[in-house]
């Protein structure tokens, strides 16, 4: 009996650890074969240049164009998404406190919403550009990434602005202070460092999507001068080199996703330092 | 002065209120629009023959969505298979066993691992697990595959759902009071026995519900699925055929479904159907949360 419980201990420690570790090594491994397969093909040419003739048969050119439409829509989405965001977060928290049980209908509700997955977005703002008559644009792709993540940013935000006090909110009334000095003034500068993370969180997510981008934002081998005009993104971009079956362009798609991969740990790293320098 | 103050405290919140009413909206918006698109489909076939219906012949006007959907659930059940017991038993050695180090050595990787794009995660899944499946693990089992396999977008998802559900779980063994295991203990039990009969059972909805998400998560996941799953029009009989997953669907044809009459109406139907039953099972699952944290 002893030995039996003994033996099924041991057992159990051991194979946790080890699942431990399989996860470890799978990101580990995914990293590695990115690096090894893309890292020969990265060069200045790659993030300088805009595609040139013959590029898809393997021929001169980069990726400026999806590189820069990345950034471009992944920043204005997030600009967007916090023009919106803001206002619902500090709503929530300063006007609907009193109302709990509201309260936690939406929270319960953004959560929900967080679960939709980005396709049905895409296919949603597809369907919006059909009915309103305009084309695959920089400006749809930003609004629809934008849609995506604005209830991440949302609850991101609110986990921030529940930590604070009620205390310091009746001490602003106390002074005197409207509803919406105490929120911008007060509630908006102790969150600031909190917003920082959930803003590089929403970042990230909008940069890397490709599924929301695919309807609406469109493809061209230039960079967008004017969110009427299409962009090309970096996903897209890995995506549809991908599919060639000649090596080179395929090369630079595995370049492609090094670059994006690089972006993207960049932002969670520095996501990551934010939270932890708060504390 | 007194009053510009006011005004401005009138107007922003206002502004605040509205929108926080256009971000509920919202999602009502995105269902009515499908709903609306997928009308025109809706009335000229009935909805059990196009969830039902195992012919795809968008050019004649048949449009059974069957083999799409059981792809997909195929793919996200095996994933989770997969996924399941990696997660549980490494949240449990991290909450119980682990030094505090390891688990916050294991944080980064947890966010590392959820901010990679997920057409990374196809592109990975292209190149280490379609040969991976195609000339190992179908040689295994005697089957011939060309490594394109529901297997394949199983183990690419399963990947992908890790850090979702890791996360979740973690918080629900976070949440148990550690007097409840420390009782245990001190009656006789070994830490396994601990973890088996007290912690497991005191989050056990903790757990389904971290698990019903990451499914649903993982249903809607696109474009990794779609660059390893092979994407054949059929009904898959074993793991390690090719499928055809209903985002994948959706994804795929967005480019000529203008060319063939109602095969746009199709598209939104097959988005509204995964809508629904996303937003059905996070409703059930987020529910089921709430409730245990009220309490």
């Amino acid at each position: 009996m002893t030995l039996r419980r003994k033996v099924e201990e041991n057992f159990f420690y051991g194979l946790s650890f080890l699942f431990t570790a399989i996860i470890v090594f799978a990101l580990v491994q995914i990293i590695w074969t990115i690096a090894q397969k893309g890292v020969p093909s990265l060069s200045w040419q790659m993030i300088s240049q805009e595609p040139k003739g013959g590029f898809y048969f393997g021929k001169e050119g980069g990726l400026l164009n999806a590189i820069a439409g990345s950034f471009y829509l992944a920043v204005c989405s997030t600009i967007l998404a916090f023009v919106i965001s803001l206002p619902v977060a500090l709503f929530m928290n300063i006007y609907l406190i009193r109302y709990q049980r509201f309260l936690i209908g939406v929270r319960f509700f953004l959560d929900v919403l967080w679960g939709v997955p980005s396709i049905v977005y895409g296919a949603f703002g597809f369907t919006l550009l059909m009915y309103l008559g305009y084309k695959n644009s920089l400006g749809a792709g930003i609004v629809t990434v934008a849609a995506m993540i604005t209830p991440i940013m949302i609850r991101a935000m609110d986990e921030v602005l529940k930590t604070i006090p009620i205390g310091l909110q009746e001490a602003s009334y106390a002074l005197g202070s409207t509803k919406t000095e105490t929120a911008y003034k007060i509630f908006f500068r102790e969150a600031l460092p909190g917003f920082a993370t959930a803003i590089l969180l929403a970042f990230g997510r909008g940069i890397g999507d490709a599924a929301s981008v695919l309807f609406t934002a469109g493809y061209t081998d230039y960079v967008p001068h004017s969110f009427g005009e299409p962009t090309a993104t970096l996903p897209l971009a890995i995506f549809f080199q991908l599919s060639s079956p000649i090596e080179e362009v395929q090369n630079r798609a595995y370049a492609a996703a090094v670059i994006l991969t690089l972006i993207v740990l960049v932002i969670s790293i520095s996501a990551r330092l934010l939270k932890t320098r708060k504390k | 002065m007194v009053l510009s103050r006011r005004l401005i405290d009138n107007v922003s919140s206002k502004w605040m209120l509205s929108c926080l009413i256009f971000c509920l909206l919202l999602p009502l918006a995105i269902g009515a629009g499908l709903v609306f698109k997928s009308t025109g489909l809706l009335s000229t076939h009935k909805l059990s023959t196009l969830i039902f219906s195992e012919d795809w012949y968008p050019s004649d006007g048949q449009f059974g969505f069957w083999p799409f959907i059981i792809s997909s659930v195929w793919v996200t059940v095996l994933a989770l298979i997969i996924s399941m017991p990696l997660c549980l038993l490494s949240s449990i050695y991290l909450t119980q066993y682990a030094p505090k180090w390891v688990l916050k050595f294991m944080r980064p990787v947890i966010d590392i691992l959820a901010g990679i794009p997920s057409v990374v995660y196809g592109v990975w899944g292209l190149l280490v697990v379609v040969p991976l499946v195609g000339d190992k693990i179908a040689p295994m089992f005697h089957a011939d595959s060309l490594g394109y396999s529901l297997l394949a977008g199983a183990i690419v998802l399963s990947v992908m759902s890790i850090p979702y559900i890791l996360n979740m779980l973690l918080e629900v063994f976070r949440q148990i009071p550690l007097e409840l295991g420390e009782a245990s203990l001190s009656l006789g039990a070994t830490k396994w026995e601990t973890i088996k009969h007290v912690f497991l059972r005191k989050g056990s909805s903790g757990i389904l519900s971290a698990f019903g998400l990451g499914f649903s998560k993982a249903l809607g996941e696109t474009i990794a699925v779609l660059m390893v799953i092979g994407n054949v029009v059929q009904i898959p009989h074993s793991v390690f055929d090719s499928g055809y997953s209903l985002p994948g669907l959706i994804a795929n044809n967005y480019g000529e479904m203008m060319s063939i009459p109602s095969y746009d109406s199709a598209l939104m139907f097959a988005a509204l159907l995964l809508f629904g039953i996303i937003i059905i099972i996070n409703v059930i699952f987020r529910y089921i949360i709430y409730k245990s944290e009220l309490i």
